[in-house]
């Protein structure tokens, strides 16, 4: 072997345990995570864990249903705002609007999703939470502010993948279906996006991933209250939230029970990402 | 009597399962210009590419047989492929200057080997672009980008940049195949120029080009060298039928 | 009821137009809040003074050295690794279970919440690790943040690098490594700069990661040991405590004009050499 040939051979083996850093990090982060979380949930067994409705840390009692459902409420919440604002904004910046103006609109969109969250929750603060306080009720920090302000934060992410999914779709299946009377809109809704759709489906698990992992905009607009909500205009508390607001005192079991928080937001979001990633993999495939 | 520099012996390459080329067997002679006709898809660029080892850069490429390049086999084991690519310099059908400054683009392969020392390099740039015909177009803007060359000048600039590293045959890949007719001509004069120092194929789809500069000519069709011989008897009194029948225009 | 066609299409159109109204005029609103609060606070001496009083009072100095100093760090660790990453992904390997194997990791790690992130930087830099509450606790917990973006964003630069190029150089007798530093990656550089401006983004405006793996000391930062308190997380606890409300605007326009500005180069950028040569 010429020394060329060994340099090659000791920068490939280089560049492969280089390119194994993502992998090795994705793996490091589960196996600690896992490593804190998982034994103080057998201890007290996953059924206390899972099911149990009363987080009292400092009484030994972790049950994290509040937070599971909380989660899931926000996020539910925030796609029932997002997706529909994002696929009609993105439907008429594709389909129906000037061109000029998408082709303003859609960066001035995308640097939005710039902006980052503690900024989206500040606004929520200092304007949403007082409006539905005096409107609706309610302290105010609620199930319905987290919502919303989280549908307006996956706004960027809906929209821009829906645009770029509708774009895809070949102008030949418009002027197809124009061609046979078809109006614009029902071009749209019965030929473009049943063609987009696996694309727009990913952009919206995309959007659900980032609305169930957000943090700091939800605190500060939830209220918090480790209890399972009687309605949207009550306070709330996530998964996220219960790491972020304790994590700086806690320690012992308490620790380890805010881990076992990150572990079931871990699971949950592996499941949405193999989702996501199996989505666009068959759009690719098409 | 003719030096041999190229011997190919039993030669034949596959694409995968696909043979590409079929049981090759003829020699290249010293400071000569070989021309190489034939339809397209007859295997001239991939008997090239297994000249100089490019084809080792594709997927599911495979050969049998030997090329002797100067008495060694450049598919033995001890070959420095990266020397061998040296030694035999390529030009491909489109023009590619590298996204740098003439000069840079001249030296590229020069720096390759850690030559730096400007005073040499500097006599290297004039001496290939000198050699290629292009020295009186460009050595005022030499640190401009080549990419602002015309597609002629960037053609001529490719074989300066393989004169730039002293290589003792230099392969053509239908060079002019993008060029206008004088373009063409300047090239065709450097090529006529270059013989005495180095032996030269040229592959073109021009079988006119192969009357005008080739000593010898080999006509290849789908993957198989029908005949070789001097460049006149091929063109006035060739051997085989499909030759004669490719010359008259017959496969297009 | 039924409505002829051009009728509901009419209708339809309607909708779509004042939906589209709604998520922009609400995003502007964000933006133009935030800036005609905060541009009246800020003052050379608001960029220059450390914060005083809890941040009640002075300015934001020590806040934006933490920032730059941890965005640094992180950069300074996902590039070469994501860069490395991509150089394997395109030049060296062909598609395979293991360039899936990773591609899946960084794609896994893209969606990994960044509180995750915070807690894991917690678990292995501050304590174990024993870095504490440090620019180095942070910074490397944002690199492995922003290493899926770098990887990504270089992978389709190199790989919008034209294939004659690295025939070329290989035909001149470059090895692989010789082609890939002197053609490949010199393309492909605008590219690669594009994801290292957006994971700068994302590093300045990110709280989660960082204020478990930092800690919020407001002291200037002295070392790579030091506590200390980035911009995002000062604005963080101006606001939701309550410090001050001036002070908490003036900080996140700040914040918020550097990543537009940030943004709109890497847009710029894409545009002038990314999306031109596909
Ligand atoms: N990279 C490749 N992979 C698989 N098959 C290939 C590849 N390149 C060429 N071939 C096949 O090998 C055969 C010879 O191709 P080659 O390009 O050498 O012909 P050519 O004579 O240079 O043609 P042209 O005049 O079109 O340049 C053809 O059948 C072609 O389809
Ligand atoms: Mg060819």
């Amino acid at each position: 072997m010429t020394k060329l040939d060994k340099n090659d051979r000791l920068i490939r083996i280089s560049l492969l345990v280089v390119a194994f850093s993502a992998v090795s990090v994705l793996a490091v982060i589960t196996i600690f995570i896992f490593e804190q979380g998982t034994p103080i949930m057998f201890k007290y067994g996953l059924k206390s864990f899972l099911f149990g409705q009363d987080w009292y840390p400092s009484e030994k009692s972790f049950g994290l249903l509040p937070m599971i459902v909380g989660s899931l409420m926000v996020t539910f919440g925030a796609l029932i705002i997002g997706v529909p604002l994002g696929l009609a904004s993105a439907i008429f910046l594709t389909e129906f609007s000037h061109r000029r103006l998408t082709r303003f609109l859609k960066p001035v969109i995308e640097l939005l999703a710039g902006i980052p969250s503690v900024v989206y929750g500040f606004i929520g603060l200092m304007f949403l939470v007082p409006f539905i306080r005096e409107n609706f009720g309610g302290p105010g920090l609620s199930v319905l502010a987290a919502s919303i302000i989280l549908g307006i934060m996956i706004l960027p992410t809906v929209i821009s993948i829906a645009i770029d999914s509708i774009r895809a779709v070949p102008d030949s299946y418009r002027e197809g279906s124009i061609a046979l009377g078809a109006t614009k809109w029902q071009t749209v809704r019965m030929v473009v996006l049943p063609a987009a759709r696996s694309g727009i489906v990913a952009g919206i698990i995309l959007g659900m991933g980032r609305a169930i992992g957000e943090t700091m905009a939800v605190i500060m607009v939830a209220g918090n209250a480790a209890d399972i909500p009687g309605s949207i205009l009550q306070p709330v508390r996530t998964l996220t939230s219960n790491i972020a607001l304790e994590m700086g005192y806690a320690s012992g079991e308490h620790r380890e029970a805010l881990f076992a928080t990150g572990v079931i937001l871990f699971i949950i979001i592996m499941i949405l990402n193999t989702i996501a990633n199996l989505t666009s993999a068959r759009q690719k495939k098409r | 009597m003719k030096e041999i520099a190229i011997q190919v012996r039993n030669f034949s390459h596959y694409y995968g399962s696909h043979q590409s080329l079929k049981n090759l067997n003829f020699d290249v002679y010293r400071h000569e210009i070989l021309g190489i006709i034939g339809p397209a898809k007859s295997g001239k660029s991939t008997f090239l590419a297994c000249l100089n080892r490019l084809n080792d850069l594709l997927p599911g490429s495979r050969v049998e047989g030997q090329i002797l390049v100067d008495g060694q086999d450049i598919y033995g084991p001890e070959v420095d492929v990266v020397a061998l690519r040296r030694k035999i310099g390529m030009v491909f059908a489109t023009p590619v200057p590298l996204p740098m400054s003439i000069y840079e683009n001249v030296v590229y392969g020069v720096r390759l080997l850690g030559k730096n020392n400007r005073k040499e390099l500097d006599q290297i740039v004039e001496d290939s672009l000198e050699k290629a015909g292009l020295w009186n177009e460009v050595k005022d803007r030499l640190q401009t980008s080549a990419l602002k060359l015309s597609g002629g000048q960037q053609q001529r600039l490719c074989i300066a940049r393989i004169l730039a590293l002293k290589p003792e045959y230099i392969l053509l890949d239908e060079p002019t195949s993008g060029l206008d007719p004088i373009s063409t001509m300047k090239i065709e004069d450097s090529l006529r120029m270059l013989k005495k120092d180095y032996t030269i194929i040229l592959v073109t789809n021009n079988t006119k080009q192969a009357a005008r500069v080739a000593d010898r000519t080999a006509f290849f069709l789908m993957g198989e060298l029908v005949e070789i011989d001097d460049t006149r008897v091929i063109f006035t009194r060739p051997s085989d039928k499909r030759t004669e029948g490719y010359l008259e225009g017959k496969f297009g | 009821m039924l409505l002829s066609p051009k009728t509901e299409q009419k209708i339809v159109q309607a909708f779509l137009y004042f939906f589209t109204s709604i998520a922009v005029l609400v995003l502007l609103f964000i933006l133009v809040v935030i800036l005609k609060n905060g541009l009246p606070q800020l003052s050379l001496e608001f960029l220059t003074k450390n914060p005083a009083d809890m941040g009640r009072e002075g300015g934001i100095l020590s806040t934006i050295v933490a920032t730059i100093f941890l965005t640094f760090i992180a950069l300074l660790v996902a590039t070469p690794l994501g860069v490395g990453t991509a150089i394997y992904l395109t030049e060296y390997t062909i598609e395979s279970r293991l360039t899936r194997i990773i591609r899946f990791g960084a794609e896994c790690l893209a969606g990994i919440p960044s509180i995750i992130f915070g807690l894991f930087g917690f678990i292995l830099f501050v304590n174990k690790l024993k870095f504490g509450w440090s620019i180095l606790s942070g910074g490397l917990t944002l690199a492995f943040m922003v290493l899926p973006t770098i990887i990504r964003t270089s992978e389709e630069a190199i790989k919008s690098v034209p294939q004659a190029y690295r025939l070329v150089s290989f035909s001149l007798g470059s090895t692989r490594w010789q082609a890939i530093t002197r053609v490949v990656l010199p393309s492909a550089v605008p590219g690669i700069v594009t994801g290292i401006i957006l994971s700068i983004g994302r590093s300045i405006g990110e709280t989660a990661a960082v204020i478990f793996t930092a800690g919020s000391a407001l002291r200037m930062p002295s070392s790579l040991f030091s506590s200390s308190r980035t911009m995002a997380v000062h604005f963080y606890i101006l606001a939701k405590e309550g410090v001050s409300m001036p002070k908490a605007y003036g900080t996140a326009a700040v914040l918020v004009i550097a990543i537009l500005i940030i943004n709109i180069m890497t847009y710029y950028l894409m545009e002038k050499y990314i999306k031109r040569k596909s």
